[in-house]
């Protein structure tokens, strides 16, 4: 069943309809395959196989009395550990929600199975999705199937990695400061991140709520819009969900095209501090998509200095709030001291064994920022240097229709690298904080190899234009892979690793 | 309860020194049938954590969605209270640690309140009418309640464990907050009972809350502080918690005017900090400091976007409140000719609404006050209820009125009448006959009686055949006992005078 894995998503569904494999074999296949690699990659926390089987065996049943079916039944798909799930473990990747089953859904994973996609179960990220390597989960760090020394990106290195390694076609993921793009670039893998609000957050255990956005993982650009248009669109559980339709994000993908196209470089975004290699696999882009028949402008975004730094002020004052409720009163570990066993000496245990050193850090981090005396200095500017991204933004698409820039400063790092340096260990997000500043959505695909390792390129459209990272990012999928002869993960040496 | 009485000046001594300024938080449940930003049910009551859904457990991944009739529950409010409605506000999160507020942070309005800048005219019991400033009143959510075990005292020290029901969590709040209230000098307690008095009814007459305050739908946290007569500047104050009955807001912010004049004139200064109120001892006892700089971390809600009203919408919930109280009263007064004193004893005892309905149905305005404020409150004294809650409709007081009217009983028999309907025999006709309680109106009966007290007295009927008419009333008496007061009294004057030839 090698061959199984290997297909896109958009490949499988077809022969899915077309009766050519069965629901449970490509399930079964690709259950195999976490059997065989994932003791190597760890890319999954939890892995459905009784019930992805079910839903698999209710797909087939159905396609057999020819009633109908979404395009994509029967295609399964892994699921990033922040989102809850009925009838499976949620741990966000922290010891504090060991052991925690969710009573409801979230609405994505709600749309997945109405749509009849089989859950393979859950995959690894950075303890509440802090971090950007996937080496601060509580259960150990994923490898990077490109070099099982490396990181994958983070935090959702569980999601990319298990598409890359091929134990799922699509994935979904969770976006704040670039938790699916990177992950994306790093793995060779594509990543999307919609605009604010396109995609219900209800059911994604927040992080920072005004920068927080589920999205497609996947390996190739049409797969993400198949994806998307499945867990896009309005939400009534959500008051921050658009009420736009989702949009024709599929046909976009199926029309990949850049001729006319105005093209910005963000001036800011590339250059210095960037790797040799990554600038010229950037540079190889941007001269196909020119041959393409895409204008290509530079634009500048003057502001985007200060996007980590306030990023680094919002992100954790969201999350020193949103990660209050961990207190072992109502779910989750309760770590109960000795000695006299008051409600502070109880939460106080709970939390200082539960969360790990990087969600510490974020907690202190936001609650001073958030002080009296020193709001305004701290989040109040913060807010404010919001504001001007959001404006650099509104100039640079003045300029052009889409945006581009690399996914990250360098390729995949190794693991342990960066894991006593939190400031190197942010600069990896400094290309993809600014789209979550702003709520704009972003793409990254894979771009090539430097020094055998996968770099990402980045498109970023104005906030609903989602369609536009489709036609885009099909237009160079399609061209990179002209010159590659073949999708890049062709060029991934096979998996080796102890179990 | 063991509770530290502290020293206390006599309230007029107090008075003499001292200035007090007032200020009331009232927080308000709303009756919404569903929570401030969940599904579950907004209920009183039930079984405990069964109206929860994961949103009210703060579960992870949940989002708040705001409840639109809360919106305009506190729309209402504002308007009712005269202040001017945010064209545009937001949420914020408070932010602090405690097991009844399962996101350990609570879901309120900080610096943009829904409604801001009104007044409400207070009017006392003798009559003068006081202006209360109201700052704002802001949306928020309640907390869970919990229930502190194995201690004494049912409070937290002490305490074995404690259980925490979620039912409460999540139920739309408006809290009122008052601008500093000066000038009312002795007033004060009495202005403080009005005050709440006066929301309750508000919001009760809105609709929007059932306005039970035993029920906690109203809860009051009443701020005292005394400045020396003469002086601008505020003293400090203290906030008595969750004073939760109309008398107890009156005798707490007595108390505590009474605790600081006795703290200011030993020379000590008044502690900011919150007091808790003794019922069974009236009186307070510290609770936590409390100071201006508390910090909750407060941030705007990023997971709600602003509520945004508009003209259309304020105007539609406008043409939709109900007569104002006040005006109410003015017109009922005015309507039904009661003088001032009866009207403010009418209001007092809580029967304007009953006697609003009796008249509708048919009663004279002055028979329906004698109704409500004589035999009916007398009864509900006793059965220790309300008036209104007895259960006596206005048309059984028609039916009582017609029975009377016609002669078939009098006033004293409709006293036995009211009971025996109290008492579930049935409708007052049949009341009366299953009692035998109709007037003996056979003038063959009467007379027999008339001739029976005649001969028992022969000097006072001697009297009255020479001339003294008004000692007729010792025959009618005889009558009456002998007929056990089923007689009509006028009827038996006339057959005595008649009897006896004199002319009445």
């Amino acid at each position: 069943m090698a061959e199984l894995i290997r297909l896109s998503a958009a490949v499988l569904a077809e022969k899915l309809a077309a009766g050519e494999v069965s629901a449970v074999e490509a399930t079964q296949a690709h259950l195999d395959r976490i059997e065989e690699v994932d003791g190597a990659i760890n890319a999954f926390l939890h892995v459905n196989t009784a019930e992805a089987l079910l839903v698999a065996a209710d797909v087939d049943k159905t396609r057999s009395t020819g009633d109908a079916l979404h395009p994509l039944a029967g295609v399964p798909i892994a699921v990033k550990d922040l989102i809850v799930t009925k009838g499976q473990p949620t741990t966000a990747g922290s010891k504090i929600l060991e052991g925690w089953h969710s009573p409801y859904d979230a609405t994505v994973v709600s749309r997945l199975r109405a749509a009849k996609m089989p859950i393979l179960g859950k995959t690894n990220l950075d303890e509440f999705a802090m971090g950007s390597s996937t080496e601060h989960s509580a259960y150990g760090p994923t490898r990077n199937p490109w070099d099982l020394d490396r990181v994958p990106g983070g935090s959702g290195g569980g999601s990319a990695a298990a598409v890359a390694a091929f134990e799922a076609p699509l994935a979904l993921g969770t976006d704040t400061g670039g938790s699916i793009r990177q992950p994306g670039a790093v793995t060779g893998t594509v990543g999307v991140k919609p605009t604010y609000g396109g995609v219900s957050r209800y059911g994604a255990i927040a992080m920072a709520s005004s920068l927080d956005q589920i999205g497609p993982v996947s390996r190739t650009v049409l797969d993400a819009a198949l994806l998307h248009e499945i867990i896009g669109g309005h939400d009534p559980h959500d008051s921050t969900s658009l009420t736009d339709p989702v949009g024709a994000l599929v046909e976009a993908a199926r029309n990949g095209d850049v001729e006319g196209m105005k093209i910005g470089i963000i001036k800011e975004l590339h250059g210095e501090g960037y790797q040799a290699g990554v600038e010229h696999r950037f540079n190889e882009a941007l001269d196909l998509l020119r041959t393409a028949g895409a204008e290509i402008v530079e634009v500048s975004c003057p502001n985007f200095k200060y996007a980590l730094g306030a990023y680094y002020l919002i992100m954790p004052s969201e999350a020193s709030s949103n990660l209050a409720k961990y207190d072992g009163v109502r779910f989750g570990l309760r770590v109960v001291p000795d000695g006299a066993p008051t409600i502070e000496r109880v939460m106080g245990a709970t939390r200082a064994a539960g969360f790990g050193d990087e969600v510490k850090r974020r907690i202190i981090l936001g609650t001073y920022a958030l002080s009296a005396g020193y709001y305004d200095a701290y989040y109040g500017s913060a807010q404010k240097v919001r504001t001007l991204i959001q404006r650099d933004f509104d100039a640079a698409f003045g300029q052009a229709d889409v945006l581009i820039s690399p996914t990250t400063p360098t390729t995949a790092f190794k693991l342990g690298e960066k894991l006593d340096d939190p400031l190197a260990m942010y600069l990896n997000d400094v290309a993809t904080i600014p789209a979550n500043m702003a709520g704009i959505p972003g793409i990254s695909i894979p771009g090539g190899l430097a020094d055998g390792l996968p770099v990402g390129i980045q498109f970023l459209a104005p906030a609903r234009q989602d369609a536009r990272l489709y036609r885009a990012g099909a237009a160079l999928e399609s061209l990179l892979e002209g010159q590659w002869g073949g999708p890049l993960l062709a060029q991934a040496p096979e998996i080796v690793g102890v179990k | 309860m063991s509770v530290n009485t502290a020293e206390i000046l006599s309230f007029d001594e107090a008075m003499e020194k001292y200035d007090p300024v007032l200020g009331f938080e009232v927080h308000v449940e709303l009756n919404t049938r569903t929570k401030m930003f969940s599904s579950a049910p907004n209920a009183f009551g039930d079984t405990p954590n069964t109206n929860v859904t994961p949103v009210d457990l703060g579960l992870p991944g949940v989002l708040p969605v705001i409840n639109r009739i809360a919106v305009e529950s506190s729309i209402k409010i504002g308007l009712a209270l005269g202040c001017k409605i945010a064209e545009k506000c937001y949420f914020a999160r408070k932010n602090y640690f405690y097991p009844d507020t399962p996101k350990n942070f609570q879901t309120s309005q900080y610096e943009d309140p829904i409604a801001y800048d009104g007044s409400i005219d207070i009017e006392l019991a003798d009559g003068t009418v006081f202006t209360v400033e109201i700052e704002r009143a802001h949306m928020e959510e309640d907390a869970g309640k919990l229930t502190h075990m194995g201690g004494a005292t049912g409070r937290i020290q002490g305490a074995e464990f404690s259980l925490v029901d979620y039912n409460r969590a999540g139920v739309p709040l408006v809290e009122i907050v008052t601008k500093p209230i000066v000038g009312v000098g002795s007033r004060a307690p009495e202005l403080a009972k009005a005050y709440v008095a006066a929301i309750r009814e508000i919001v009760k007459n809105l609709g929007v809350s059932d306005a039970r305050m035993e029920r906690g739908n109203v809860r009051c946290d009443a701020n005292v502080s005394l400045k020396p007569k003469g002086q601008e500047k505020f003293g400090t104050r203290t906030e008595t918690k969750n004073v939760n009955s109309l008398r107890a807001v009156e005798h707490a912010v007595r108390y505590e005017i009474q605790r600081h004049a006795a703290v200011l004139d030993s020379g000590t200064a008044i502690i900011q900090e919150t007091r808790h109120w003794h019922e069974d001892t009236r009186s307070t006892t510290s609770g936590r400091p409390k100071s201006d700089a508390d910090d909750y971390r407060y941030f705007p809600e990023p997971d709600l976007v602003p509520v945004v009203t508009n003209e259309a919408w304020i105007e539609k919930l406008r043409s939709e409140l109900p007569e104002p109280p006040a005006e109410r009263r003015k017109r009922l007064q005015q309507d039904w000719g009661y003088s001032d004193a009866e009207f403010r004893d009418v209001v007092n005892a809580g029967v304007m609404t009953s006697i609003e309905d009796t008249i509708a149905a048919g009663i004279k305005p002055a028979t329906a006050r004698k109704w409500w404020m004589g035999e009916i409150s007398r009864r509900a004294k006793v059965a220790d209820v309300e008036p209104a809650e007895l259960g006596v409709t206005p048309e059984l007081i028609v039916e009582l009125q017609g029975l009377i009217e016609s002669g078939k009983i009098n006033d004293k028999l409709s006293r036995d009448v009211l009971d025996g309907v109290l008492a579930g025999e049935g409708t007052p006709t049949e009341v009366v006959e299953k009692r035998g309680l109709a007037v003996v109106s056979d003038d063959g009966a009467l007379l027999e009686a008339i001739d029976g007290a005649l001969a028992a007295q022969p000097d006072v009927a001697d009297k009255i055949r020479g001339g003294k008419v008004q000692a007729v009333g010792a025959i009618v008496g005889g009558v009456m006992k002998a007929t056990r007061g089923q007689a009509d009294a006028g009827r038996v004057r006339e057959l005595i005078l008649e009897r006896l030839g004199v002319q009445g």
